[in-house]
This record gives C-alpha cells, structure tokens and sequence, in this order.
C-alpha cells in the first residue's frame, strides 16, 4: 500500500510529461507559462495566508482554543468516548497543523490501535482544514461573499465526526 | 461573513488573553503567526509553481479535456452550469482527482485555478453556486489512500496502520455527501435573482 502511495505521484507526472510530448507540445515551454502563473497566485495569496494564520496563531497562543475544547468535553461524556478527542474535533477545521500534532500526540498517549486512537486517525483524515480551504479558495478570486459556505462546509464536519464515532464502534 | 469570522476571531482572542493573563503569548503569537504565513507561502510556491506548470501541459495536450469527457457523467451533475466549457471541467477534475488520490499539495493549486476559471465567467463580488459547490467538496476530504495517517500511525506502532481504510472511506464519503446535498438545498434557498448565480 505504501508503495501505491509513493508511486502515484511519479506516475501521474510522467504521464502528464509523456502524453503532451508525444502530442508535439512544447512540453518545456507549457511549464513555464503554468508556472509563472503559479507565481502570481501565491504572491496573490500571501495578505489572505498572513491575515489567516495570524488570526488561527492568536487564537491559540490567547487559551480561546482551550476554552472552546473545554466547551465541547461534556459532550464527548454523553457520547461515552474520551474527553481528549474533543479538541480535535474544535481543531480540525481551524488548524491543520495543530491537529495533526494534536493526532500524533493522541495516537503515542492511547495507542494507534485502541478505540480512542483509532477514532482520531479516522477523524484526522476524513475532514479537510475547512477554514483554509474556504479563505484560499475564495482569496484566489474576487468573489467577497461565501453566502452558505461555511454552513455547508460544517455540517460536512459534523458528519465526519459522527460517523468517525460510528463506525470505529461498529467495526472497532 | 469572512470579515465577521476573522473580527470574531481577533477580537475574541484579545479579550480572551485579557482575562486569564495570556496577553504576553498573545503579543509574541501575532507576528509568529504572519511569520509563519510567509514561510508557508514559500514553501508552497515550490509545489504551485510545478503543478501549475504540470496542469499546462496536461491541458495544451488535451489530456484534462480527455478527463473532463471521462468523468462529464459526474461532473455534469454536479456542476450543470459548466457542460460547455470543457477546458473547465477539466481543471475540476484534475483538483478532484489530486484530492482522491491524497496529493494535498497538488490539489490546491489545481484547485485555485480552476475557481479562477469558475469567477471569469461571473465577475463581480458573488460566488456562483458552482464555485460554493466546488469549496465545499474541498473542505471535504475524500481520499483513497490516506497515505499521511498510514504513515503517522506505522510511526506510533500500530498493527494496521491502513486498518482503518473502512472507516475512513464512509466518514469521508458520508461528509462528502452530506455537504453536497446541503450545497443543492440552500442553492435554491438563497438564490434570490441577485447577481450571477448559474454563469
């Protein structure tokens, strides 16, 4: 399986070098009008990235993440499931670096295989890092209004959470 | 809405620090924070830069068109607004299939510019329901092979580190549909004849 993994990335590139070439695309020359665009995109991208990791950063270094995690704990006893899991579910759609540190840390205290670490890995990868994906996408082009965006979006979430709970109890 | 989370986000931050004596960590958090934005830009200039450059060739050959023709069983029912723009429907699919195979620093490159593409055809400051759509299919993540989890769980000394493939591919494509169906219920909730909407 890891095999697939490292190979897909390969493959995919040589295809896409190997088809335009033996199209008689000026395989060299089509890179570097792409990539030249890719600059622009990314010098275009950097006030939305710096305004919204500075944002996703204060909120973190002030304790509010702790408060909202603190918050969503007596749920997870409702749901009879360990109370570390609830700032993950808070962090995943924020901060995607700070839950995949969180999931690592969660997988090395309980184990990958308990019910717990199991949970975190299947909640882990079924949701993206929402709010980065929704402020990247939408900073990319002029559009200013998300209209039902978000609320789409975290319903999305919501789903994974539950059934990341569901189905390791079910199959776990 | 954007401006009101990213207000709600900074000004509940300073009040929060202010009330349990964190503001000395919230100071030092500001500019490490834009600090870490800038090396977060560099860093996936590199891959933006390349995938753009691959996704060129990929589309001056025809091999995108090819994928678009491919997957218009899906992508038409999905994004009905953009059966005749086939150059389209291939940037689509191109970030579509970066997701499902687990190249997130693919991905997000194809994925800007085919929003980029979605906004020229309808200028102006409102989404169109294709562009939301296609957002909030990226917000979920659907995968075949979470790769990074394997990779992390493997290094945590798990038995199974794909143990939980199962798992993943219903939560995944449970959210999946969950937000696609929410996107084509509200769609028709909030279209109010204002601006373009089906461009």
């Amino acid at each position: 399986m890891e095999q697939v993994g490292a190979a897909a990335l390969p493959v995919i590139v040589g295809l896409i070098v190997l088809f335009g070439f033996f199209k008689g695309v000026d395989v060299f020359d089509s890179f570097l009008a792409g990539a030249k665009e890719g600059l622009h995109t990314s010098m275009n991208l950097l006030p939305t990235l710096i305004g919204l990791i500075m944002a996703v950063t204060m909120v973190r270094a002030s304790g509010l993440l702790d408060l909202l995690c603190a918050l969503a704990e007596p749920l997870t006893q409702a749901v009879g499931v360990s109370p570390e899991l609830a700032p993950l579910a808070v962090l995943r759609p924020i901060s995607g670096s700070g839950s995949s540190a969180y999931t690592l840390s969660l997988l090395q205290r309980f184990g990958p295989d308990s019910p717990t670490g199991k949970i975190a890995s299947v909640l882990a990868s079924s949701t993206e890092t929402t709010f980065y994906a929704v402020t990247v996408y939408f900073g990319a082009c002029q559009a200013k209004k998300l209209r039902y965006t978000i609320p789409a979006a975290l319903l999305g979430d919501m789903t994974a959470v539950v059934l990341s709970v569901l189905t390791v109890r079910l199959w776990g | 809405m954007i401006n009101v989370i990213w207000f709600g986000m900074i000004a509940l931050s300073v009040l929060c620090a202010g009330a349990n004596g964190r503001l000395s960590q919230l100071s030092s958090g500001v500019m490490e924070g834009a600090g870490d934005a800038v090396e977060l830009s560099l860093s996936l200039l590199g891959s933006m830069c390349a995938w753009l450059g691959f996704l060129r060739i990929a589309e001056d050959s025809g091999l995108t068109q090819l994928l678009a023709k491919g997957f218009s069983p899906i992508i038409d029912r999905l994004f009905p607004d953009y059966k005749d723009a086939p150059e389209l429907k291939g940037k689509i699919c191109m970030n579509l299939s970066a997701n499902l195979l687990g190249l997130g620093n693919a991905a997000t490159p194809l994925g800007l510019s085919a929003m980029k593409a979605m906004a020229e055809r309808a200028p102006g400051s409102l989404p169109t329901r294709g562009m939301i759509l296609f957002v909030a299919i990226n917000t979920a993540s659907l995968q075949l092979l979470p790769i990074n989890m394997a990779a992390m769980r493997a290094s945590c000394g798990s038995a199974s580190p794909f143990g939980i493939l199962p798992e993943i591919w219903v939560s995944s494509l449970g959210s999946l549909v969950v937000v696609v169906l929410a996107c084509k219920i509200l769609e028709k909730k909030y279209f109010d004849g204002v601006g373009p909407w089906n461009r």
